[in-house]
């Protein structure tokens, strides 16, 4: 047990670091508040929710409502892909196969290597292939090489604690490779697969550095904003910054209670 | 008719030989335990039989039929797991019912024969709770159910008592060999406990390193075991040398010196032991050879390190093959 300093010591060393993970989100969340003729900074002139209905309207720069859509569209389409990709590979790499250890650690190193770099390479080969770069194809490939390694050592972990006998006994109860996995397998690892589509979903939506290269002439949210950032110099920038966060945080509470309501359900059986 | 044939059925994992080219015969309704050492290639046999592995040579015959190349769930076997594998996110009914859902049987029927069996293993009361709301006991019993459900002519079940305690090792037992008479069907039970073997099997099969080294009753493999591994691995046993040839001898058949005629081993007490119902000593000789009696409860005090002589009647001695 610490003493009473070494206890002082650390409530203001936790503090600290919650007010430095929180403050600034904090900070624009209040900010996005400000009244109708507030600036960018404090001190707060009224409190409205003015700037959120700005939202919604013609901006003199930059198209939020567009560049929401076209992001959550992505995040969609990387979410369900690396669902899909990440569990069939964690399913295949139980065993081993010719050229498995390769193919995970290429698949690693994509986690490794530099985010920017990555998509100037993956920007570079469009241009040099004469391809258009686009939100929906460069982009799109660029984040699943940040979400499919994520997703792939979840998967490997989850399937690491899997009892192979669970399997077994299911083809010993007549069920086929399929409805093994229908009935079995993939009950047991959905918790986890959910959690991989929360992940692959928020990590797609505010990726930046990845799609900063490859998006082409369409923005994402994250680029519409770092552009809006030069140029606007109303709060509506804040209430985007509010709106993205209580979306990020309306799709991790659906998916918990959707969690919550097939426990009890199970349950109540 | 046999229940299951194995004729020279051999495994292999890449080079190393698991199981080498086995001859067993199991009949009909039988209790039958595979006991060995840990590696002896026990539960590569069983899994070779219920056809979670292939066979790498050899062939398998379920009452005359080949199966050895039929995936499991068409051989009649059901397997019971070490683990017991119940399915965690069903609840003990959905769990025994699974094999029926897999055949297609209607919810309801399958349901009513669910229940059926979970009252078979004293469960019914508890066909709502999921897997980790049960005991380890209770849990068994629900594999129990969940493999019975599919009628297989032969259960498999490996290392079934292993996760217990004593108490409920002893009573389970008990409701295996129950439950085997009542069905009628063959059990074949995957053990690395001898006395496991010996309560509950009609044919005991002893394997060690991928082979069979007796496969007798359990009776005739403690009055006559095979070989000096069998001797020792059963337990029980002294295993001397008499000039060239080993000797089985059980300790409950040596005694204190007594004066009368019969072979003896001379040495100190090494080991003092009150079980209860006898006391078990360790006579080491000069030479280092061990011995050990089970003597009777009422053997008056021996005290470490004393010197004492153990005897027998001649007439009581094994002759073991080399």
């Amino acid at each position: 047990m610490p003493g009473r300093l070494g206890r002082m010591l650390l409530t203001v060393l936790f503090v600290a670091f919650v007010l430095f993970l929180y403050g600034p989100t904090l900070t624009i969340i209040v900010l996005s508040f400000q009244g109708e003729n507030g600036g960018l900074t404090f001190p707060m002139n009224g409190v409205s929710v003015h700037w959120f209905g700005r939202l919604f309207e013609q901006q003199a720069v930059g198209d939020f409502g567009a560049s929401i859509s076209r992001s959550l569209l992505l995040a969609a389409m990387v979410t369900a892909t690396t669902v899909v990709v990440s569990l069939a590979a964690g399913m295949a790499f139980r065993r081993r196969f010719p050229g498995s250890a390769w193919l995970f650690y290429l698949t690693i190193a994509s986690l490794i290597l530099p985010s920017l770099l990555v998509g100037l390479g993956i920007g570079l080969a469009f241009n040099r292939a004469e391809i258009d770069t686009n939100w929906w194809s460069s982009a799109f490939g660029a984040q699943l090489t940040w979400t499919l390694p994520f997703g792939l050592l979840i998967m490997l972990a989850v399937f690491n604690r899997f009892d192979r006998a669970w399997e077994e006994a299911a083809r010993d109860l007549g069920a086929s490779p399929w409805k093994s996995f229908w009935h079995v397998v993939l009950p047991i690892v959905a918790p986890s697969v959910i959690g991989i589509a929360l992940f692959g979903f928020t990590l797609s939506f505010d990726e930046f550095a990845r799609t900063l290269l490859t998006a082409g002439v369409d923005n994402t949210l994250p680029l519409e904003i770092l552009g809006m950032t030069t140029t606007v110099t109303t709060p509506v920038l804040y209430a985007l910054g509010t709106a993205s966060t209580a979306l990020s945080f309306a799709v991790i509470g659906v998916a918990l209670l959707a969690l919550w309501r097939a426990k009890a359900r199970r349950e109540a059986r | 008719m046999r229940d299951v044939e194995l004729v020279a059925v051999t495994k292999r994992y890449g080079s190393a030989l698991a199981v080498d080219g086995i001859d067993l015969a199991i009949p009909e309704g039988s209790y039958t335990c595979l006991l060995g050492p840990s590696g002896c290639g026990k539960t590569s046999t069983l899994r070779m039989i219920a056809g979670h592995e292939m066979v790498s040579e050899g062939e398998i015959l379920l009452a005359g039929r080949n199966v050895t190349t039929l995936p499991p769930a068409q051989r009649g076997t059901a397997m019971m797991f070490q683990s017991y594998a119940l399915f965690p996110h069903l609840s003990a009914r959905d769990n025994v019912a699974f094999g029926l859902r897999m055949r297609g049987v209607a919810k309801a029927e399958r349901l009513r024969r669910a229940d059926e069996f979970l009252d078979l293993v004293h469960l019914g009361p508890l066909a709502d709770r999921l897997p980790a709301q049960l005991s380890g006991g209770q849990q068994q019993r629900v594999a129990l159910a969940r493999a019975l459900i599919t009628e297989p002519r032969v259960l498999l079940l490996d290392e079934p008592l292993s996760a217990l305690d004593p108490f409920l090792r002893a009573k389970m037992r008990e409701e295996l060999k129950r439950l085997q008479r009542e069905l009628g069907i063959s059990f074949i039970h995957v053990t690395h406990s001898q006395e496991e073997a010996m309560a509950l099997a009609d044919l005991a099969v002893v394997m060690d390193h991928g082979r069979i080294v007796q496969a007798a009753p359990p009776r005739q493999i403690f009055e006559r075991p095979a070989s000096a591994f069998v001797a020792r691995f059963i337990g029980g046993h002294n295993v001397l040398a008499r000039g060239a040839q080993a000797i089985s001898i059980r300790t409950d058949r040596c005694r204190l010196d007594d004066g009368a005629e019969g072979p003896r081993h001379h040495g100190h007490v090494r080991a003092v032991e009150y079980l209860g119902a006898a006391m078990r000593i360790v006579v080491v000789a000069e030479d280092g050879t061990e011995a050990e009696a089970m003597l009777p409860d009422s053997t008056p005090p021996i005290a470490l390190g004393e010197a004492a002589t153990l005897t027998w009647n001649a007439a009581d001695e094994h002759a073991l093959a080399a």
